[in-house]
């Protein structure tokens, strides 16, 4: 997914901003379900479809949330029809659909085959029933499986599942059994993310009262070391910090944006990277219909990045892949060698056993993958 | 003329407001202010005479205030008031005492429910030096669990005044402020002074402005100044021409000459308030007075502490700003000082901690300099072995022990007014904190006055937060300075990953040093964040380590997800976490953020 030959690569990000319940970690733009405009909300998304694919194709879709598998399947149905009138063209790299298991439905597989939809993303979190009712997920271990086995049957076999570590409660024993579950399933690819908890979620609230136990840093870092390890083993390479694949199976789209690559972002509150320019859209639903009806773009808050800016995040967001920056790419996008500009901060860093160089790249140790702030941190340059 | 003149003075009342922090004093005032149209409500923000931000917010008065009031009596007769605020903080009780002494009367303002307080006694006391007429103001009756006639015997049974006229007020809702005006003009005396004899006028503020230069506070006692005047400080003997003179009401108004029994202020060229100090007399350089009014003393730092940029190269901005603040601030001592561990810096001297506290926010806010203030210090009386004797106000300064014979450090008498319920508590306390018994006052049938000895450096470290918390917040405290004693302290060093860090060495009593030190290696432990390395911290008396504890590595540090969404929020958070790093100081190999090196000294009493 280089841009060497100048032609322009982007993604298409699709943000379904409902759900039919609330995690108590997540601080995504999100509402219920009952009593929202999903129908309005699917008209506005398609106007916005019709607006930025205008201004070129899109080589990778991802449609998550929220939870897209939370609408019906007529809603359902209109939304994949749409994407696919709109971005949908021979030769389209990856498309995605999050699903939750609990609401991934035969028809709704059924329908993701029919309108070109080749991977999935299924919001597994933990094979733990009872940390999957800890952190207010709705479904079963159970169902999460037979989820996997369902869409497999649809005839999708690209199939990613999203699990946590560090949560409450959880040891490395009921993480290794978390692991071995999800291996056992065989799917070519896993995120896996330890918890963060950040502020209006449920957690937050909780941590604050002192009702809220955690793992610690200590325990994080050896999951974290498990992790790779087990998955490594296991023929699941790690390709970014939170992400491992078997080869040939990462995710193209997610890997636009660590490549510093632009992006549409639909939907109310999803944020996109469209001519040098980082937009968020608004976020409550109401608001960003009505400015779709309205303007027929909803856009609310425009960053034009400056040249300093893409350089930092040409290295903040490409460390995080374990390939690395690539210095030529670097020289050939800002007309600078990596050096001039950074040698200072990586000089340093491979002091510290941060960061290691190796032909073209530039890329986190060991060690630098598990304290990759204190690496990014260094790329800021003011 | 001279009988409308004495009839002018008649008519004039000088008062001041004594409360306790939070019992109503600004509130008070304003409604005064209202009363007597000075500001129409449209122009009043809350608490008018607190001028700074900072004044505002913490709810304190920190430089005075004066103002000019005219209020028409329902007697058909005009008055000028003047209200002379005082600050209401124990390291300013002189300069309470000079604004005081610019007054013939004030107003006890007592809150209805938490009733008279050690602070607020001991500013009456003030005034009953000052020979003040006091006029007792119960108020905030308006809440639910206001107790007035437990209040009023309070003032008769501790202090010993008489309540029966007391005025019941809720300065919030102008409840009893007609009362108030009422008793001033009754009960408070007009001026007395003699405005034929040589001018005296007392000092009892001053401060800097870059246009006038320092402007003068003054309550003319005798005689009259004018403009063009030349006077003279019978303290330093300089003379200056008088620029203007005039009255805040509080607008600023200039007049032709201040009188017998005016209040108001005077510029005059002056260029440092160092000239200018509070309780100091003016007279006339041609015709003077053949004595200063008395009571005159000179303001000298009891705490002294480290200020270091946190940024080496903002150390001229430092400097500038100290220069800029001393300007206005006659109590404020400093000159560069180096550290091993912090680089250059200065050595401030503070009248007491919350002048100190003033100090560095007014650096941080108004400047914008990160500082990193080392723990505040007394100043000890060193005697070495060669017979000489040398002060001390920096720990790292501490001779080595083999040349010192022995050190003394500053007493103070501590008042301790405490419900009877918490007597054994408060004594306990004063006991752990090396105090000495002296004696104890029953005040009325529910409370007491525990009196102590206690050493400053004592009741600097966390004394106020552990009375508070050992008496559910219902005992006060006083206290004067009461000389120097001499004490078996040391010199503890604390050393971060091997290395002794001088900023953070502490004297402590020796009996104490085991305990202080293991509290002061746990709480920068907690303070200081992981590094990427292990990092043991010691506390040490010369070279034998007495506790010890170690910061983990740090191990992850590293964010989950970050998507097309996450950017800018990402950016932000490292943003932060880098600006974070700003406010630390590398202390070798080490990042110590700023509060770490207030730890030594800022604990919790249960550590």
């Amino acid at each position: 997914m280089m841009t060497d030959s100048g032609k322009k690569v982007r993604g298409a990000y699709i943000h379904i901003p409902f759900c039919d319940h609330i995690c108590y970690y997540c601080d995504f733009n999100k509402f219920f379900l009952k009593s929202q405009p999903v129908d309005a909300y699917l008209q506005a998304l398609a106007k916005e479809m019709a607006y930025y694919s205008a201004m070129g194709p899109a080589a990778t879709i991802y449609i998550g949330g929220g939870t897209p598998t939370a609408l019906n399947e007529s809603q359902f149905e209109k939304l994949l029809k749409d994407t696919s009138h709109y971005f949908g063209r021979e030769g389209i790299r990856e498309f995605t659909v999050e699903a939750n298991p609990e609401n991934l439905s035969d028809g709704k597989l059924a329908l993701m085959k029919q309108y070109g939809v080749n991977r999935l993303s299924i919001g597994v979190q933990s094979f733990d029933n009872h940390l999957l009712k800890a952190i207010g997920r709705a479904h079963d271990a159970e169902t999460a499986r037979r989820a996997v086995g369902r869409a497999r049957a649809a005839g999708i076999e690209n199939i990613t599942i999203d699990l946590m570590f560090a949560l409450p409660g959880q040891d490395e024993k009921m993480l290794h059994d978390s692991l071995e579950t999800a291996l056992s399933l065989g799917t070519p690819h896993i995120s896996i993310y330890s918890l963060q908890i950040e502020p209006r979620t449920i957690f937050y609230n909780r941590k604050r009262k002192g009702k809220l136990s955690l793992p610690g840093q200590d325990i994080e870092a050896d999951m974290y070391g498990q992790i790779i390890f087990e998955l490594e083993k296991n023929g699941l390479r790690q390709y970014e910090i939170s992400n491992f694949a078997r080869p040939g199976f990462e995710g193209i789209h997610n890997s636009l944006y660590w490549q510093n690559e632009e992006y549409y972002g639909l939907g109310a509150g999803a944020h996109g990277y469209v001519d040098g320019v980082r937009y968020a859209n608004a976020g409550p639903v109401k608001k960003y219909i009505n400015l779709m009806d309205a303007e027929g773009c909803a856009a609310t808050e425009r960053h034009r990045v400056t040249a300093q800016e893409r350089m930092e995040e040409e290295m903040f967001l490409g460390l995080r892949m374990m390939r690395g920056v690539s210095r030529s790419r670097f020289l050939s996008r800002f007309g600078r060698p990596m050096t001039a500009v950074y040698g200072e901060q990586i000089d340093r860093l491979e002091q510290e056993g941060l960061l290691e160089q190796q032909g073209d790249f530039v890329f986190l140790t060991r060690k630098g993958t598990f304290l990759g702030n204190n690496v990014f941190e260094a790329f800021l340059l003011s | 003329m001279k009988g409308s003149r004495n009839d002018r003075q008649s008519h004039i009342r000088n008062f001041s407001i004594i409360a306790h922090i939070d019992h109503g004093k600004s509130t008070l005032a304003d409604r005064i202010l209202e009363a007597t149209q000075a500001l129409a409500k449209r122009e009043m923000k809350a608490q008018t005479l607190d001028e700074m931000d900072l004044e505002r917010e913490r709810g304190i008065t920190i430089k005075l205030n004066a103002v000019e009031l005219n209020y028409k009596a329902p007697n058909g007769e005009d008055y000028i008031f003047h209200l002379i605020d005082t600050p209401g903080h124990v390291d300013f009780s002189y300069e309470v005492s000079r604004s005081l002494a610019a007054c013939e009367g004030a107003l006890l303002v007592v809150d209805a429910v938490q009733g008279v307080q050690a602070q607020t006694l001991a500013n009456v006391y003030l005034a009953l030096e000052n020979n003040l007429e006091i006029i007792p103001v119960i108020n905030k009756i308006d809440l639910p669990n206001a107790d007035p006639d437990r209040v009023k015997k309070e003032i008769e049974d501790v202090i010993g005044l008489d309540a029966s006229d007391a005025v019941l007020a809720s300065a919030k809702t102008g409840l009893g402020t007609d009362e108030v005006l009422k008793q001033i003009i009754e009960k408070i005396p007009a001026p007395s002074g003699d405005p034929d004899a040589p001018l005296r006028a007392l000092i009892f503020d001053s401060l800097y402005d870059s246009y006038r230069g320092v402007v003068v506070y003054i309550r003319v006692i005798d005689g009259t100044v004018r403009v063009g005047d030349t006077i003279k400080l019978m303290d330093n003997n300089k003379t200056f021409e008088v620029l203007e003179v005039g009255v805040s009401t509080p607008k600023i108004e200039t007049r032709d000459a201040l009188s017998v029994g005016d209040v108001g202020f005077l510029t005059a060229s002056i260029k440092s308030v160092h000239d200018t100090r509070v309780g100091d007399t003016i007279t006339l350089a041609d015709r003077p007075a053949a004595a200063p009014l008395p009571g005159y003393r000179k303001m000298n730092p009891m705490v002294y502490c480290g200020l270091y940029p946190i940024d080496s190269a903002k150390y001229d901005d430092l400097r500038e700003a100290l220069g800029r603040l001393e300007l206005n601030d006659a109590a404020l001592q400093y000159e560069p000082e180096t550290s091993e561990a912090l680089g250059f810096g200065f050595r401030c001297g503070f009248l007491g901690l919350l002048h100190m506290d003033i100090v560095q926010e007014r650096l941080e806010r108004e400047f914008n300099i990160d500082l990193i203030a080392t723990a505040p210090s007394v100043i000890y009386k060193v005697k070495k072995t060669d017979g000489t004797t040398v002060e001390v106000g920096n720990p790292s300064e501490m001779p080595e022990r083999k040349y010192i014979d022995t050190i003394a450090e500053p007493y103070v008498r501590a008042t301790i007014m405490t419900p009877n319920d918490f007597i054994g508590p408060v004594m306990e306390l004063c006991q752990h904190k090396r105090g000495e018994f002296k004696t104890m006052e029953s005040l009325d049938t529910t409370r007491s006055n525990v009196i102590y000895d206690l050493p400053l450096s004592e009741i600097m470290y966390d004394f106020f937060d552990a009375l508070k918390s050992n008496t559910k917040g219902y005992a006060s405290l006083d206290y004067e300075m009461d000389g120097y004693r001499v004490s078996d302290l040391v010199k503890m060093d604390i050393l971060l990953n091997g290395d002794k860090v001088d900023a953070l060495s502490v004297i402590v009593h020796k009996e104490f040093a085991f305990d202080r030190g293991k509290a002061i290696v746990d709480k920068l432990k907690e303070l200081i964040p992981r590094q990427q390395f292990e990092v043991p911290i010691q506390a040490a008396i010369g070279l034998k380590i007495i506790a010890r504890s170690t910061i983990k590595a740090l191990r992850k540090n590293v964010l989950a997800k970050c998507y097309g969404g996450d950017v800018s929020r990402k950016r932000k958070l490292l943003e932060k976490q880098k600006e974070g790093k700003k406010r630390m100081k590398a202390v070798g190999s080490v990042e110590v953020p700023q509060e770490a090196f207030m730890a030594v000294f800022r604990m919790s009493h249960d550590d």
